[in-house]
């Protein structure tokens, strides 16, 4: 250590802080003139800090982890309460049903109104996709003892999928609601407004032709309309999206990307169907 | 019986000293880097730091020079993504403003000194805000300056209470020879 008179030292112990403050204006300087070294000073501090950082790395997960539990243990009372309360109001709502279904079945007899008799329908398993003529269909295998005809209606557990466009001794193919040639009446069930369904390949039709005035509001359900006599009025289409572009698009209910079993039902509609392709002959009965 | 000698009373006195004045910086680079890394909260490190330095800078001067506050800076300007050289800017002039009136304020009540850390940390940040803008040559958001001068106002009671019970076990085992 090199000795120093005391006033020296002195001297040099004030000379310090503005001689440091002179440099860390320097240092600024510096790092504004090559933000790269102070780049590089970073990812040296980061890499030498790293394994410290690993080592903290889990006690700080579990104190993290705690104070979440804690914050939710916190809610957890307001939560309470407020699922009470919706239990409350869904309550309330099951018995407004129940009296509005009694209320129905009331007036219903009074006007000896003639109900639609429940579909019937069969569950097949669907075998492959695409093929064919159409880009977005799907090909069910039928067992030997069904009755498949064309112009029935495929859905899934969501929602309407489909129509069925060919019928084989063993299997039918399915015309997806997104292929570029399905083109399908829907209603707005809100507004009740009619419109077209056109697919176009994508995994969310298009929604066109809407009455004048009826825009469809973002989110409003979209069923299928009786117009045309090929599909029954109600079944659970999607809901509407509107794009960033301007576009009215309904996301469907069913997940057409991953059907693996669909329901076929027969409501004896015949409607429009598509040309035969190949001339075969309709099912008849069992021989 | 071969075996280590004894070691001296002498070096274990002057281990004891040398532990007593480097844990300031030492406690303090400790806290930077788990307020920078394994809490998740980066605007924790300057609100960590300024504390500490005037802290220490009051009651124990010799114990956090100038260099280490230097030095400081320039970890806190690392560990925060802060441009280089503006935490030392700032902590060097709040150290030096510290020291020149440490006589003043060892003698105040707690709540004048916390008063006067509130005056410390919105000079700090005021003067951290106008050399961002200095050197970006355009204002930034004053939100994040005016937040660190909150937090680091409403950490120092924490701060404090426990430094100086750190503080006065130094001076007793400096006071018992």
């Amino acid at each position: 250590m090199i000795r120093l008179s005391i006033p020296l030292r002195q001297a040099l112990a004030r000379l310090s802080l503005p001689v440091l403050i002179a440099v860390a204006f320097g240092t600024m300087l510096l790092g504004k003139a090559d933000a790269l070294l102070a780049e590089r000073a970073r990812i040296a501090l980061a890499d030498a800090l790293a394994p410290f950082y690993a080592a903290f790395a889990e006690p700080a997960h579990a104190v993290r982890e705690a104070v979440a539990d804690l914050q939710q243990l916190l809610v957890l009372r307001e939560e309470n309460a407020r699922l009470r309360e919706e239990n409350e109001r869904l309550r309330r709502w099951q018995a407004a049903a129940l009296a509005l279904e009694t209320e129905n079945a009331l007036l219903r007899r009074q006007l000896d109104f003639v109900p639609e008799r429940a579909p019937a329908f069969h569950t097949a398993r669907v075998v492959a996709d695409g093929g064919g003529v159409y880009a977005r269909a799907v090909l069910l295998s039928i067992p030997a003892d069904m009755q498949v005809r064309r112009g029935q209606i495929a859905l899934d557990e969501r929602g309407f999928a489909g129509r069925v466009t060919e019928v084989g001794t063993r299997s039918a193919r399915v015309l997806l609601a997104t292929d570029m040639n399905s083109r399908i009446p829907v209603t707005l069930e809100g507004s009740r407004v009619r419109a077209m369904l056109v697919g176009t390949n994508g995994a969310r039709p298009r929604l066109q032709h809407w009455s004048e005035g009826g825009r469809p509001a973002e989110g409003a359900r979209v069923v299928t309309s009786a117009e045309g006599v090929a599909f029954p009025a109600g079944l659970p289409v999607g809901v509407v999206r509107w794009t960033e572009g301007g576009v009215a698009e309904v996301e469907l209910f069913a997940r057409t990307d991953r059907l693996d079993v669909v329901r076929l039902f027969d409501f004896g509609l015949g409607g429009i169907l598509p040309p035969e392709a190949i001339a075969r002959p309709e099912p008849r009965g069992r021989r | 019986m071969v075996g280590r000698p004894e070691p001296s009373p002498g070096l274990l006195r002057r281990l004891d000293d040398i532990a007593r004045a480097a844990f300031p910086a030492t406690g303090t680079v400790l806290l930077m880097v788990l307020a920078a890394g394994p809490s998740g909260v980066p605007a924790l490190v300057p609100a960590v730091t300024l504390p500490c330095i005037i802290f220490w800078s009051i009651f124990r001067p010799g114990a956090m020079p100038p260099p280490a506050v230097f030095l400081l800076g320039l970890l806190q300007d690392l560990l925060t993504m802060a441009p280089l050289g503006i935490g030392v800017v700032t902590l060097l002039v709040a150290h030096g403003l510290a020291v020149a009136w440490r006589r003043f304020l060892v003698r105040q009540s707690f709540m004048f000194v916390w008063l006067a850390f509130c005056a410390f940390s919105a000079g700090t940040a005021a003067l951290g805000w106008l050399l961002t803008a200095l050197l970006a040559w355009n204002l930034p958001a004053p939100a994040p300056a005016l937040h660190q001068a909150a937090l680091s106002a409403g950490l120092y009671p924490a701060f404090a209470f426990v430094l100086s019970r750190i503080h006065g076990v130094m001076r007793r085992a400096e006071e018992t020879p």
